[in-house]
């Protein structure tokens, strides 16, 4: 659905250079719900500007449905706008025009018949379940209604992808979540691609499917969310990972085992729909007759299932560590070795 | 008789005040609009950016402003008697009143559409607006309260330049209080000229600001 292939973008102004993009290559499926996380600065605002060309890259092509963008004339560019839905972090509606103006606009602008966009205006609404606030000015609401306005300006013409530029940054965590809810209906009922960037892990973790993780504009990871939380493999990542799922063990703990003398074997199990009914742990310790102890547990949702994390410590012989690896792999539970 | 001056002779002059006033600020919007629009539009990250026309308007527009009122009368003379066909009165005046006021209001105007969040125009982009529609249905709206405000300071000015219009006859308050109060040492007519233009700038003001809400 969008493809990014090498793309670059440097600013540059008198005084200095940045680059704000390197070399970013990612593809967007239908009907993700694809997250890009990233510290202020990282690039992802340009990123998500580029889908709808707001901002243009120095080298690397866009292709979105197919079609290049940098190709488009001005005029396909324009039609092709009103294609990409786009909501802010600021939610950047007209301060002088009442809700039901607000939403209307890329209705007017594109000539609908008044009675037809009335229609859809009200639909909207009650899409957004702001049904009441029609003739409310955008500074009577709250920010969280806000941005539901935003949302329905941006779904007015039915386009099938949604840009979310930090929607939910100037929220507080439980309007947050019902914008949050309301994305994931949109993506759902309404079968609409996101694009979202974020700087808040736990955005991700409940709604994305996909991740993508950029640093000072280079992609450092990126992947499906429960591989990604699962296992990664940047700091910048880990960082990230851990506002949500907290796997790091306590200094005394690690002091523990790194003193420890006989065999033993630390990882980090995960638990999903797919093995999770299974006694997997006492069955383990049956067969191979290891012990296990249980360090550090964690259970979250992600992708819409039930994720668990346990970090185990796996001590008996060498043959019996052995074993008991073998025994994950053959039912099927993600490992990761731990480092100390 | 009021101050040693017939009534008629004052209303007369208010009439003149309002004339000019109300013509040249129809006028120098008019001229202003456009202005105001281009450099908004041209300036360096505008929707448009045009170094060239920018600079172009930009340096026209200072240049006018740098001429003072009294001088640019007699300067634009020629264009004066071209336009309007005499050199003399109320609606001569209104050449180098407008000329006046024209690129004064372009600025104030650019300077209340560059008061409009630059995320607003990046949603209007967002939409796929054009380059008119997001002027007019994004900027020009969301700047109205500022508009209004700097029309009325634009008004105020002009209200001031009015007086000096008496240089070409254009008559008007301003002149009464020139030719009879402070030519005939007439102070209380002076005095009472003085009240009515503070009474006329209040109520510019006040409209203004209630307006631009």
């Amino acid at each position: 659905m969008i493809t990014f292939e090498n793309i670059s973008k440097t600013f540059r102004t008198k005084t200095s250079t940045v680059e704000a993009l390197q070399d970013i290559t990612l593809k967007i499926e239908k009907g993700d719900i694809f997250g890009v996380i990233g510290f202020s600065g990282a690039g992802k605002s340009t990123l998500v500007r580029m889908v709808n060309a707001l901002e243009k890259s120095d080298s690397g092509t866009v292709i979105v449905n197919g079609k290049d963008i940098s190709q488009l004339q001005r005029r396909e560019l324009r039609s092709f706008r009103k294609n990409i839905g786009m909501i802010f972090q600021h939610f950047n509606l007209l301060e002088s025009k009442t809700v039901f103006q607000n939403i209307a606009i890329p209705m007017q602008l594109e000539h609908w018949p008044k009675d037809k966009i009335k229609t859809r205006v009200q639909e909207l609404l009650k899409f957004v379940e702001l049904e009441d606030k029609e003739t409310a000015l955008p500074k009577q609401l709250s920010g969280g209604q806000k941005q539901r306005v935003g949302i329905a300006r941006a779904l007015a013409l039915n386009p099938e992808i949604l840009l979310c530029d930090e929607a939910t940054s100037a929220l507080d965590p439980r309007t947050t979540d019902s914008i949050l809810e309301l994305l994931k209906k949109i993506n759902k009922d309404l079968d609409i691609t996101i694009l979202m960037i974020t700087h808040q892990m736990n955005v991700i973790a409940q709604v994305c499917n996909k991740v993508a993780v950029l640093e000072k504009g280079r992609l450092v990871e990126s992947g499906s969310v429960i591989e990604v939380f699962g296992n990664p493999q940047q700091e910048t990542s880990k960082g990230f990972i851990r506002t949500v799922i907290n796997d790091k063990l306590p200094e005394t703990v690690k002091e523990y085992l790194r003193n420890y003398k006989e065999p033993q074997k630390i990882l980090r199990l995960r638990f999903d729909g797919k093995n999770a009914d299974e006694p997997i742990m006492s069955l383990a310790i049956k067969e191979t007759g290891v012990n296990i102890s249980i360090l550090y547990g964690t259970v979250t949702e992600l992708e819409e299932t039930v994720v668990g994390f346990q970090t185990v410590q796996i001590t008996g012989s060498q043959a019996q560590l052995d074993a008991a690896v073998k025994f994950f792999e053959e039912h099927k539970v993600p490992k990761y070795e731990v480092t100390l | 008789m009021i101050f040693g001056i017939s009534a008629s002779k004052i209303y007369l002059s208010i009439g003149q005040t309002f004339y000019m006033v109300v013509l040249s600020l129809i006028f120098g919007l008019l001229i202003a609009f456009p202005l105001a629009i281009t450099l908004f539009i041209t300036r360096g990250g505008g929707i448009k950016q045009n170094r060239i026309v920018y600079t172009i308007t930009s340096t026209i527009i200072n240049i006018i402003r740098s001429v003072p009122f009294i001088i640019l009368i007699v300067y634009i003379m020629p264009l004066t008697k071209a336009i309007v066909g005499t050199r003399v009165g109320s609606t001569a005046a209104l050449v180098p009143l407008t000329t006046f006021i024209a690129p004064y209001l372009a600025r104030l105007i650019e300077n209340a559409l560059l008061d409009v969040d630059n995320g607003i125009i990046e949603a209007a982009q967002s939409m796929g607006a054009t380059t008119l529609q997001t002027i007019f249905k994004f900027v020009l709206p969301e700047s109205r309260g500022g508009i209004i405000l700097g029309i009325t300071t634009g008004t105020v000015g002009l209200l001031g330049a009015t007086a000096m219009a008496g240089a070409v006859g254009g008559g008007g308050v301003g002149d009464l209080a020139l030719t009879y109060g402070y030519q005939r040492f007439n102070t209380p007519l002076m005095t009472s000229t003085v009240i009515i233009l503070i009474i006329i700038v209040q109520a510019i003001q006040a409209i203004g600001s209630r307006a631009a809400k």
